[in-house]
């Protein structure tokens, strides 16, 4: 078990910088999930962790011990790749047993390592099928036995259940998560996939453009997002944007064609802002209902335990999610509510979140 | 896809047998010249019904170009120039696609334009450096002055000199140093995902364990490969071993087999001539049927 600490962390490739200045700090026995869109910087920042990038600024220590200049090996850290990247030559025991064999570790004693991993990961019948006579989940699982065996000090994830299909994917979720229970070592998870994100994750990482945009539980992230990309990224369906201004007794929504009314809440006048709800905050109610924005369905999405319902707000697109049993009609009118404590404002030039004062937003008018 | 037109079967059929009756002709005459006796080999038309004398004209070829000891020289030649470059290639193009290290780019290019440069082209400035492995070295001496420094100074004349004419690593070197290899090689280790060369640094393993471990059981049907080729390439070389080989204890079969063949105004024994061929002809293929099967899918890139 070992901590983690990241200060200020760079990474440049020839003239192009692809992660600025990160600090990042990991306790003991954590799951830290990391989440963006790709290209956003997550994976590279994994590997300078790992020791397979060099890290072009900056600092990354692991239990108190700067490991900028150390080899991999020499970092305690253990990877499971998004391809598995097994030894397409070696049986399961042996690419199992790869990194003991080449510490020197005495065939007996590695016998015993190998049988006990594979016990864990329930293995023990594959120990001496090659990888290519292997499904997807249980090279997955040869992938995580190969980092186990080393009892590392840190465990790090490089997407690694983009390659299984949804149903396994599921299943070595929560067998990962299992596995972190049971053997508590610091995990670092990279992913794209914001469901194995707020699922797995202690705390969860947002990064976009080789920046941090926000830090905290999935809770925290979910209900406090920092800037309106974390907004719009986390959480299916995306949360609706509505740009706006601030006025002196309320908030000028679609340029101009609604109104919210509410006290100026410590915003300047003149403020743009973009005016954040997420769909499952939204109730809909009959059109014309007094404090309701009135909006036309366009499209209903059944998903079964609920329905995704995008209507058209003067132009702008905006979704509601719903489990109530309604099936609005494409074309029919309806009206949309929603509890001020909902909403959420982001500064439209910054995009960072603006903290109105609740208590002076009264039930919205519109 | 797979379509079902018998016509076009059949007519496949018929070309790939005309082709193989037309590569195999030629050796048949051989084998069927090799059984003849003296009379009936100069026949013209010469008989395409086998002869009895097949056996004795085997062992009097055997004899009188002393073969024993020619096919064992070229067995080391053809084997040690396969197993050099299997292991020259293997490593150069580790080195090429691996390390990034100053000078790579020109390393590679250089390595390249030896394809352009086989060994007929250079094979005088070749014989040359065989002759006296050290005479580039000398060379440099001269050209600076350096040896005419030392001689001032201490009073001894530099003159370095390693032979290698007749022997086996004059036949052999020099035969290894062309870049084919090295390019199969280096389309493979291309081909090899980053993310198993990651692995194994994760686990630990260095740059020479990786080679050794990973790199080399993983292109082991491209070793088979190379190897097989090089070996043919190296039992067919006639123009260098008969340059270097001055003392008949080194000559090579391919180039004992003029001793079979005869003479102008000699006694016309072609059959002896033929059946030292197809003595000859025989390690190679041997080799063949055995590695066929390594050899085939090493070519074909892609194991899945």
């Amino acid at each position: 078990m070992a901590s983690i600490t990241i200060r200020d962390v760079k990474k440049s490739y020839a003239k192009m910088q692809v992660v600025h200045g990160v600090d990042l700090d990991i306790a003991s026995g954590e799951f830290v999930v990391i989440l963006g869109p790709s290209g956003c910087g997550k994976s590279t920042l994994l590997r300078m962790i790992a020791g397979l990038e060099d890290i072009s600024g900056g600092e990354i220590a692991i239990d108190g011990t700067v490991v900028n200049k150390l080899e991999p090996r020499e970092r305690g850290c253990a990877m499971v790749f998004q391809n598995y990247a097994l030894y397409p030559h070696m049986s399961v025991a042996q690419n199992i047993g790869y990194s003991l064999k080449v510490a020197g570790v005495p065939a007996a004693e590695r016998q015993l390592r190998i049988q006990a991993v594979a016990r864990t990961l329930e293995l023990e019948h594959l120990l001496d099928r090659k990888p290519m006579a292997l499904s997807g989940g249980q090279r997955q699982r040869v992938a995580m036995g190969r980092a186990m065996i080393r009892e590392p000090k840190v465990f790090l994830f490089d997407e690694p259940l983009s390659n299984l299909d949804a149903k396994l994917r599921v299943q070595m979720r929560s067998e990962i998560r299992k596995l972190h229970r049971r053997l508590n070592a610091t995990s670092v998870f990279v992913t794209h996939d914001q469901v194995e994100a707020m699922t797995l994750a202690d705390r969860l990482v947002v990064m976009n453009g080789g920046r941090v945009e926000q830090v905290g539980t999935p809770a925290q992230i979910y209900s406090r997002p920092a800037s309106r990309f974390v907004a719009t990224f986390v959480g299916a369906p995306a949360m609706n944007i509505l740009e706006g201004t601030v006025e002196l007794d309320g908030v000028s929504l679609l340029g101009g064609s609604r109104r919210l009314a509410m006290a100026r809440a410590g915003l300047p006048v003149g403020t743009k802002v973009a005016m954040g709800i997420r769909p499952e905050a939204v109730r809909l109610v009959a059109p014309g209902t007094a404090g309701a924005l009135d909006a036309t369905v366009d499209l209903v999405e059944e998903l079964g335990a609920g329905r995704v319902i995008y209507v058209d707000l003067d132009g702008a697109p905006f979704s509601v999610m719903t489990s109530e049993a309604v099936h609005p009609e494409p074309g029919s009118a309806v009206g949309l509510r929603f509890s001020p404590d909902d909403l959420h404002f982001f500064s439209s030039d910054t995009g960072t979140r603006l903290e109105v004062f609740k208590a002076s937003v009264p039930e919205p008018v519109f | 896809m797979v379509e079902r037109t018998p016509f076009l079967n059949f007519f496949t059929h018929v070309i790939l047998f005309v082709g193989f009756v037309l590569c195999i002709a030629p050796f048949a005459v051989v084998a069927i010249a090799a059984s003849h006796n003296l009379r009936d080999v100069n026949d013209v038309p010469m008989s395409l019904l086998p002869g009895s004398d097949f056996w004795l004209n085997i062992k009097t070829a055997w004899t009188t170009a002393d073969l024993g000891p020619k096919l064992l020289n070229s067995f080391i030649m053809a084997a040690g120039v396969a197993a050099g470059k299997v292991i020259i290639s293997a490593l150069t193009a580790f080195s090429i696609v691996y390390f990034r290290y100053p000078g790579r780019t020109f390393i590679f290019w250089l390595i390249f334009v030896t394809l352009m440069l086989p060994l007929e082209v250079r094979i005088v400035p070749t014989y040359a450096v065989v002759a006296n492995v050290l005479s580039p070295y000398q060379a440099i001496l001269d050209v600076t002055g350096l040896s005419w420094l030392i001689e001032k100074v201490s009073g001894v004349q530099v003159s370095l000199s390693l032979g290698l004419l007749n022997s086996y690593s004059g036949l052999i070197l020099p035969l290894i140093a062309t870049a084919t290899g090295t390019f199969l090689y280096r389309q493979f280790f291309l081909t090899v995902p980053d993310e198993l060369t990651e692995a194994a640094r994760m686990d630990g393993a260095g740059a020479l364990r990786f080679f050794i471990d990973i790199l080399l059981p993983l292109s082991r049907n491209n070793m088979a490969a190379l190897g097989t080729i090089m070996f043919l390439w190296a039992w067919n070389q006639y123009l260098w071993p008969l340059l270097i080989t001055t003392d008949q204890s080194h000559a090579t079969a391919v180039t004992e087999l003029k001793q079979l063949i005869p003479n102008v105004g000699g006694i016309p024994e072609w059959n002896i001539a033929m059946a030292g061929t197809l003595i000859v002809m025989l390690p190679p293929l041997i080799v063949v049927v055995l590695m066929q099967r390594w050899f085939v899918r090493g070519l074909i890139a892609t194991e899945k």
